[in-house]
């Protein structure tokens, strides 16, 4: 296998005396595009913000194109090279769309290539260029998740960390941006790791998926494999043919990692 | 006709004094929206650029301008030392906590100019002590006028800088969501310590303005009590509104000052603030407990 892009080796991170991580290993190949599955709580979002410098893990290291980014700013993250679009969206919601997609990019000195990018955010999502005068916060949900994936690629990032893009947008929604998340990863040649409630579309869509719980990894495989994994089907895609029995049997196996 | 020369030579005495006013609390209000503490030692920080302002031009005899530049600068570099140093440990910590820090840091630096220029009242010449204008019947202080005119160009810099300058976009976005901002790869810390450096400025800005008209004294910061109120006034948030809001303040005080008994001038910009407070209860402590985390 070739070097991977992120290399994400045994993490611990902690709010205060809770341990939100136990020990998470993730790799992300250059234009890869990875998933990492897991209910509500699991830690999923704790892993994007350990990866992007938020918060710094206890132990366990971070490997970013051969350099340890473990304890560096998130502004210092950014500038190597990765991109985040927090869960929530978190546009500005005072500045225009325009200009939340010039914060973006923001650390660029390359005004014509800024303007390219500008353009391909705008193709990607006409809808933006559309409102590019209004204020981010009347947008819509589906129109805030389409800025602030559209904000993050204005980066251009190598590596973009996507933290539930199909949060409480319509399932046509989440179809149409999850196909242009496909495009952006095909197309620009960006590695992406896209965490995901949503298991049925995530796994869709990626190559290559972790089942995270409890802080830990349960299960990792390739998606068109994770996918028709039986416990994975009652669990994470709702096909629960028999509830109680399936319950028991998930305990078991837990048990077992 | 007298009369009216007479109010309208009030209002615009009173909109100088608002624009002072509005000046420190614009230095609040840019404070506060950016890292939620409510700076108590703004009008300290008027009377240290003034200080500075008077060192320069009266003492080592430097042209008025260049001085006056020179004092800004000082002051801003001041203010973000200020805060890359002592208030950026305290982000964060309850809102009681940076409250008492910086009444503290107020009390620090009146001692601090009384010991470095000493308690009495001193003042420098400008370009407009003592000259006035004339408009028809209406002779009208160039000192106001000048206090007028700087606010107004001061104000469209500060808007051209922050609506079309990237660092200007990059502060307004940090205020607005400091979390989105570090994941821009915005320096935030640095940005935060600008705004305090720019809210310094426009603190001298105003202690120079004012120089003219009043003299400069340990004591002349205390002027910060009624820019709060202007602050409060104009919604605690708003730029435009913490003008107006100085702006109201200081003419209502100069009319109370004309038209009523000796002693309530001193009171309006208080009955002014309580006023507002009853008919917009929401004001200052709904945006203090509104706040996002
Ligand atoms: N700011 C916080 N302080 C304390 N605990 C937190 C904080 N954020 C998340 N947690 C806890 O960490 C665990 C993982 O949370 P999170 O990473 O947000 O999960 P997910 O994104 O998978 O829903 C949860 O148990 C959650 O309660
Ligand atoms: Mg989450």
């Amino acid at each position: 296998m070739t070097e991977p892009l992120l290399r994400v080796n045994a993490i611990e991170t902690f709010y205060g005396p809770i341990q939100a991580i136990r020990g998470v290993s993730i790799e992300v190949a250059p234009r890869q595009m990875v998933t990492v599955l897991g209910a509500n709580g699991a830690g999923k979002t704790t892993v994007l913000r350990t990866i992007s410098g938020v918060l710094n893990p206890e132990r366990g290291q971070i490997v970013f194109e051969g350099r340890d980014i473990a304890n560096m700013a998130p502004d210092q993250v950014m500038r190597m090279g990765i991109c985040h679009v927090p869960e929530g969206r978190e546009t500005f919601p005072f500045l225009t769309v325009r200009e939340n997609l010039m914060m973006g990019a923001y650390t660029r000195r390359d005004p014509a290539g800024v303007v390219a990018d500008l353009e391909l955010c705008y193709t990607y999502f006409p809808r933006l260029q559309e409102r590019q005068d209004q204020r981010a916060g009347l947008l819509s949900g589906g129109e805030q998740q389409m800025l602030a994936i559209s904000r993050a690629l204005m980066g251009k990032p190598k590596l973009l960390l996507l933290d539930e893009p199909s949060l409480g947008l319509s399932p046509l929604l989440v179809q149409q941006i999850f196909g242009i998340i496909r495009r952006i990863n095909e197309e620009q040649g960006v590695a992406i790791l896209l965490v995901e409630q949503n298991a049925h579309i995530a796994l869709k869509t990626a190559d290559y998926g972790y089942v995270l719980e409890v802080g830990r990894v349960v299960i990792e495989d390739q998606c068109a494999m994770l996918i028709h994994r039986d416990d994975i089907k009652e669990f994470y895609l709702g096909q629960k043919e028999a509830g109680v029995r399936g319950q028991r049997r998930w305990k078991r196996k837990r048990e077992w990692n | 006709m007298e009369d009216a020369a007479r109010l309208l030579q009030l209002v615009v005495n009173g909109a100088a004094a608002g624009c002072i006013y509005g000046l420190i609390a614009l230095g609040f209000v840019l404070i506060y929206k950016a890292t939620e503490m409510v700076n108590f030692a703004q009008g300290d920080i008027m009377m240290l650029g003034g200080f500075v302002a008077y060192s320069l031009i009266a003492h080592y005899g430097l042209n008025y301008w260049v001085g006056a530049l020179l004092a800004i600068a000082i002051t801003a570099a001041f203010g973000f030392a200020l805060d890359a140093v002592i208030l950026r440990r305290v982000i964060g910590q309850p809102q009681f906590a940076v409250v008492m820090l910086t009444l503290g840091l107020g009390f620090i630096f009146r001692a601090g100019a009384g010991i470095g220029w000493g308690y009495d009242s001193v003042g420098f010449n400008t370009p407009f002590t003592n000259k006035t204008a004339t408009i028809g019947q209406l002779v009208l202080g160039q000192d106001n006028l000048s206090i007028i005119v700087g606010t107004v160009l001061l104000c469209g810099v500060l808007y051209v800088f922050f609506s079309k300058t990237r660092l200007g976009v990059a502060m307004q976005a940090s205020s607005q969501n400091q979390l989105a901002a570090y994941y821009m790869g915005i320096p935030v810390r640095t940005v935060f310590s600008l705004i305090w450096a720019i809210s310094a400025g426009v603190a001298a800005v105003a202690g120079i303005l004012l120089s003219p008209v009043s003299m400069i004294d340990v004591n002349m910061g205390f002027l910060g009590i009624k820019a709060f109120a202007a602050a409060v006034i104009g919604g605690f948030g708003s730029i435009p509104g913490s003008l107006v809001g100085g702006v109201v303040v200081g003419i209502v005080e100069q009319l109370a000052g004309y038209y009523l008994p000796a002693g309530f001038q001193e009171v309006t910009s208080n009955v002014v603030l309580l006023a507002m407070l009853i008919l917009r209860p929401q004001g200052l402590f709904a945006e203090l407990s509104g706040k996002r985390v």
